[in-house]
């Protein structure tokens, strides 16, 4: 059996919660803070955190452009929370985004403050029912392109997407023991290798 | 069903901050600096503590303009201080909207017996630890984050090392016990004994414990993340240096990269005058901030 490479970002913020995931199914992670680190990867996770510091972060390391190019050549992406908003393509009140590589439009703590966060559980299209999901002080998606499909909603919110290899929502899968998310991005990228290798 | 003020989403917060650095911060000009460098929150104070050992007196919540004009100067989460017991400043911040509270030994305690039930609010507290035994009871009122209470307002890490080590070294010691030890040990340490089964069977502490009280510089900041601290609060050391907007910065990253010790170097050439540090043996026991609380 192939054992996938999957980075995860670790500047900042809920890095061990995604180790921890990325084990259980059988895979390796990796610890991505310097450009040396993004070699060889399989997929690549976008942690919760704080998005503010995690862009100035990728900046001083300049992490930005290495990432997206990976990104433009089918590297797999999933980003949770934080890692959304680093992936989104626009973001609400900003003039530029961070990585802007998946098409969709999210708008910042978009639930309040703390004291507003909160956890349900959601149906999620592909994925199963009955699913976890914190909310921290979340984004959500205000809007998709067109060939964005949406994978889950609450409150008539938009807060899980995927565009074509890149998996974005807005809460954390992380926080919880339900790994069902991970092996859908696992999914994906052993899809995206099997592609190339035809 | 939607569920607020939840363990999973209060201790979920403090998870998101893990590998950060959280910035005392006065007004929201300091709030917008630290902001820019990279800090993951800032916790709005009318003074620093360096401030309130000098000022003396009785300290208390800051005035809530000042927490408010923070709270609208930047996105990044917002932090205040109560005093420890005094469920009335606390339920005030709650009510502003705070995203963490630190039931403080830097102020003076409003209550030298109890300290705040913290499971009882929906918004997340942090407190300060010495020892497991202590981390162990602020979990069990309800604590979702911990930090080392250090000497606040010092610049002199030697506290927060005593703290950090002290707590690492008891949880490995529970972790590597049997389970029939554990109810001797919770009744030595003044622990729940919940606590410490859960504390063996995971590990490590259920909450993120950051360093707190006397860091000074990058290579402090640095120093605590190799001790095992998850994060890292900066008191009077970033707003009371020479330089504040390059010493936050140089913090962050030596925080990030606190193995990189070519990067510390690099980052701490020029930084300009640290806080001036308070040796703590000058300090009388009334003024040691670390014995308030139990």
């Amino acid at each position: 059996m192939v054992m996938w490479r999957i980075g995860i970002l670790a500047l900042q913020g809920a890095v061990r919660e995604h180790i921890d995931q990325i084990e259980k199914l059988g895979c390796e992670p990796v610890l991505v803070k310097s450009i040396e680190d993004l070699k060889g990867l399989n997929g690549l996770v976008l942690p919760g955190g704080e998005s503010t510091t995690i862009r100035k972060l990728l900046d001083r390391y300049e992490l930005l452009n290495p990432i997206r190019t990976l990104a433009q050549n089918g590297l797999p992406i999933f980003g949770t929370c934080a890692g959304l908003i680093l992936l989104a393509e626009e973001i609400v009140g900003y003039e530029k985004p961070h990585l802007g590589l998946m098409d969709v439009v999210v708008e910042r703590n978009s639930y309040g403050r703390q004291v507003d966060s909160f956890e349900v559980e959601l149906s999620i299209k592909d994925i199963g029912e009955d699913i976890p999901a914190v909310f921290i002080r979340a984004p959500h998606i205000v809007s998709v392109g067109k060939e964005v499909e949406v994978l889950a909603k609450h409150d008539e919110r938009i807060v899980f997407a995927r565009d074509r290899h890149f998996l974005g929502c807005s809460f954390h899968p992380e926080l919880t023991e339900d790994i069902r998310i991970m092996k859908y991005f696992v999914e994906m990228i052993k899809q995206s290798h099997t592609c190339k290798m035809e | 069903m939607k569920l607020v003020g939840t363990e999973r989403v209060k201790r979920g917060m403090a998870e998101m901050q893990k590998g950060g650095v959280i910035m005392d911060v006065i007004n929201a000009e300091q709030a917008k600096i630290a902001e820019a460098a990279g800090a993951v929150a800032v916790m709005a104070l009318e003074r620093v503590p360096s401030d309130i050992r000098k000022a003396g007196g009785v300290a208390r919540m800051a005035d809530p303009r000042i927490v408010e004009e923070v709270m609208n100067a930047v996105t990044i989460p917002v932090m205040a201080k109560a005093r420890i017991g005094h469920i009335v400043e606390a339920r005030v911040l709650e009510a502003m909207g705070v995203d963490y509270i630190d039931e403080s030994e830097v102020l003076t305690p409003a209550d030298e017996e109890f300290h705040l039930l913290k499971s009882d609010y929906t918004v997340p507290f942090v407190c300060g630890c010495r020892d497991l035994g202590e981390a162990a009871r602020r979990i069990g009122e309800g604590a979702s984050m911990l930090r080392t209470k250090g000497e606040p307002g010092t610049g002199n890490i030697v506290e927060a090392v005593r703290h950090m080590r002290k707590v690492n070294a008891q949880v490995r010691r529970v972790v590597g016990m049997s389970t029939d030890e554990l109810m001797t040990e919770a009744k030595l340490l003044g622990a729940p004994f919940e606590l410490l089964v859960e504390i063996k069977k995971l590990g490590r502490l259920p909450v993120v414990n950051f360093a707190a009280g006397g860091i000074a510089t990058p290579a402090d900041a640095a120093l605590m993340m190799e001790l095992g601290a998850d994060g890292v609060f900066v008191g009077s050391g970033i707003f009371k240096s020479e330089n504040p907007e390059k010493f936050a910065r140089a913090i962050v990253e030596a925080t990030t990269h606190y193995k990189d010790y070519k990067l510390i170097a690099e980052i701490s050439k020029e930084l300009g005058t640290p806080m001036k540090g308070i040796d703590i043996a000058t300090l009388p026991d009334s003024e040691r901030m670390q014995e308030r609380g139990w």
